[in-house]
């Protein structure tokens, strides 16, 4: 090597080289790694993922019961129901996100270790995402029907799910991770979290509403897009910092 | 100038010296404070004149305003006083934030209630799904969400950390529900009667409002020294100059 | 002086009830914001003269 005539440079040099080998996984491969470990783990607890789209049936079920079977007012008030019924789908799964991890130890492994905190966080989000988010998405169509949802609403119903859930997950994620670490959250998280809802709820619900009445809207698609990067960006952040907080809290 | 603002800031950090600045800064404000609402509110009551359409229950606004004002001025100083907490770690901060939440709480709830009762003579109901009056209930549960966050940590620091996310996660959100309830409303809503009419006040009509409005935010100050001094002694019970002052009163 | 008469003033045209419902409920929440701290401070000082006692009683 050229530069041998001095020893200490070349050790230097030598010791810096094992230690980037060292760090053998990149983030990315951490990311995939952590996503394919949970989804393991979900998938051996079924309930996880059935327990979710039961309450969403229920709870969707329980209106024409408590109010009225007719069909044109079902139908005026399905994009509504459904949409608040996924809501709270998405609330009442959201401690399945940190909590087990909290338990046995796993979530500090993740907290301490040299990747960005933030991409693990969007990789534990996906995951439940793709266990929640996505199979309501998936279902609410077929409620729709139930609700005599009109023909036209359904296209929209989905597409605005399937822009709308993903957000639910990530802004849930930073109260999830807020009330990780406290023993009785009960309704706390929820505190937290409703109010954040709101403006997915109120576009998600506008833009069924507008397609079911041969409105424009693709305006409505297009905000609860804007929310959802939003949220991509910057919910990761804010979980990752109330996760550091609330171990050490 | 710089210079001595971030002298000032640094000094402010310190418990013991924001204890005896605040202490001779009270009494000024709780003047202030005192005699700039019972101006504002005899003037406004009193002197100015009936809206009008309305007619009386057009007065409310000397109360209804300045406490809406309040209410979001006070999430964004909680907001801030948190953020700096977060990132200089300063106990101070973190105190301020604190004491913000139920002085906050409490002029959301002013303006709800008297929003709403201003509703009844103007609309007819009680409760209105008026723009205004709906984020002012969401901001309401935004309130109580810290202070519940506040109160569910055992270690004081890590409440005071977790509450400050939340309250810069809050403030990030106010203008979003702002606007997707206003857009809500105009959505379902037909052109209800706004609370107030656009028609620019007469000035006999917006001096009690500026009033009051200055005499709410000495009426906040007041308040947030106080429950941050509580807060310091508190806290800072086991120092020496906190006990001396304790037993001196005591 | 907007109204003739005091009791005019307290019916304020028959809006009377809903204003002065307003301003009461304002000035009882107002007043609960500032006895509240003064009493927590009472409390402490309380505390802290009993803690005192005590550590006297023992040293």
């Amino acid at each position: 090597m050229a530069n041998d005539a001095n020893p200490q440079l070349a050790h230097e040099k030598q010791r810096v080289v094992r230690r980037e080998d060292g760090v053998r996984t990149s983030s990315w491969r951490a990311f995939t790694g952590t996503l394919k470990r949970d989804l393991l783990l979900v998938f051996r607890r079924r309930s996880d993922i059935v327990n979710p789209l039961l309450f969403f049936t229920i709870a969707v079920t329980l209106f024409p019961l408590g109010i009225s079977p007719e069909s044109d007012f079902l139908a005026q008030i399905a994009a509504g129901v459904l949409w608040v019924a996924a809501l709270l789908a998405t609330l009442l799964s959201l401690d399945s996100l940190f909590q087990q991890d909290m338990a046995d130890g796993s979530l500090e492994q993740l907290v301490i270790s040299p990747h960005p905190l933030a991409v693990m966080v969007l990789s534990k989000v996906l995951v439940h995402w793709l266990v929640t988010g996505l199979p309501l998405t998936l279902l609410a169509p077929l409620l729709g029907v139930m609700m005599f949802l009109p023909d036209d609403g359904f296209g929209i119903l989905f597409l605005s799910l399937l822009l709308g859930t993903p957000t639910l997950s990530l802004v849930g994620a930073i109260g999830a991770a807020l009330t990780v670490g406290l023993r009785r959250t009960g309704v706390l998280m929820t505190l937290l979290i409703l109010p954040l809802y709101i403006p997915v709820l109120i576009f998600g619900t506008g833009s069924v509403i507008a397609a079911v009445n041969g409105m424009a809207v693709a305006g409505h698609l297009a905000i609860m897009g804007a929310m959802f990067m939003t949220a991509l960006v910057l919910a990761p952040l804010a979980a990752g910092a109330a996760l550091r907080i609330s171990l050490n809290g | 100038m710089w210079k001595t603002f971030v002298a000032w800031f640094h000094r402010m950090g310190s418990p013991k010296w924001f204890y005896e600045i605040t202490g001779r800064w009270i009494p000024w404000f709780a003047a202030a404070a005192v005699l700039l609402i019972t101006v504002g509110t005899t003037w406004g009551l009193a002197f100015a004149p009936a809206d009008y359409q309305q007619g009386n229950s057009f007065r409310i606004i000397y109360i209804h305003v300045p406490a809406a004002i309040l209410a979001q001025s006070i999430f964004f100083a909680m907001a801030i006083a948190g953020g700096i907490g977060l990132i200089w770690k300063m106990k101070v901060a973190d105190m301020v934030a604190k004491s913000c939440a139920p002085i906050g709480a409490t002029m959301t709830f002013i303006a709800l209630f008297t929003g709403a009762v201003w509703g009844k003579p103007t609309w007819g109901a009680w409760w209105v799904w008026d723009a205004r009056l709906t984020s002012m209930l969401i901001l309401l549960f935004l309130y109580f969400g810290v202070i519940a966050l506040q109160s569910a940590f055992d270690s004081k620091q890590s409440a005071a950390r977790a509450s400050a996310i939340l309250s810069l996660v809050g403030v990030v959100n106010i203008p979003i529900i702002k606007y997707s309830v206003d857009w809500w409303n105009t959505l379902h809503q037909p052109a209800t009667f706004k609370l107030t009419e656009k028609p620019a006040m007469p000035p006999e009509m917006w001096m009690p409002l500026l009033v009051m409005v200055i005499g709410f935010y000495c009426f906040f100050a007041v308040v947030l020294m106080m429950r941050t001094r509580n807060e310091i002694l508190e806290r800072e019970k086991r120092t020496q100059w906190v006990q001396g002052l304790l037993s001196e009163k005591g | 002086m907007y109204f003739e008469s005091f009791s005019e003033f307290l019916n304020m045209g028959g809006h009377g009830l809903y204003v002065w419902m307003a301003y009461g409920l304002s000035a009882v929440l107002l007043a609960i914001n500032v006895v509240l701290p003064i009493m927590h401070k009472g409390q402490l000082v309380k505390e802290q003269a009993r803690k005192l006692r005590r550590e006297q009683k023992t040293s």
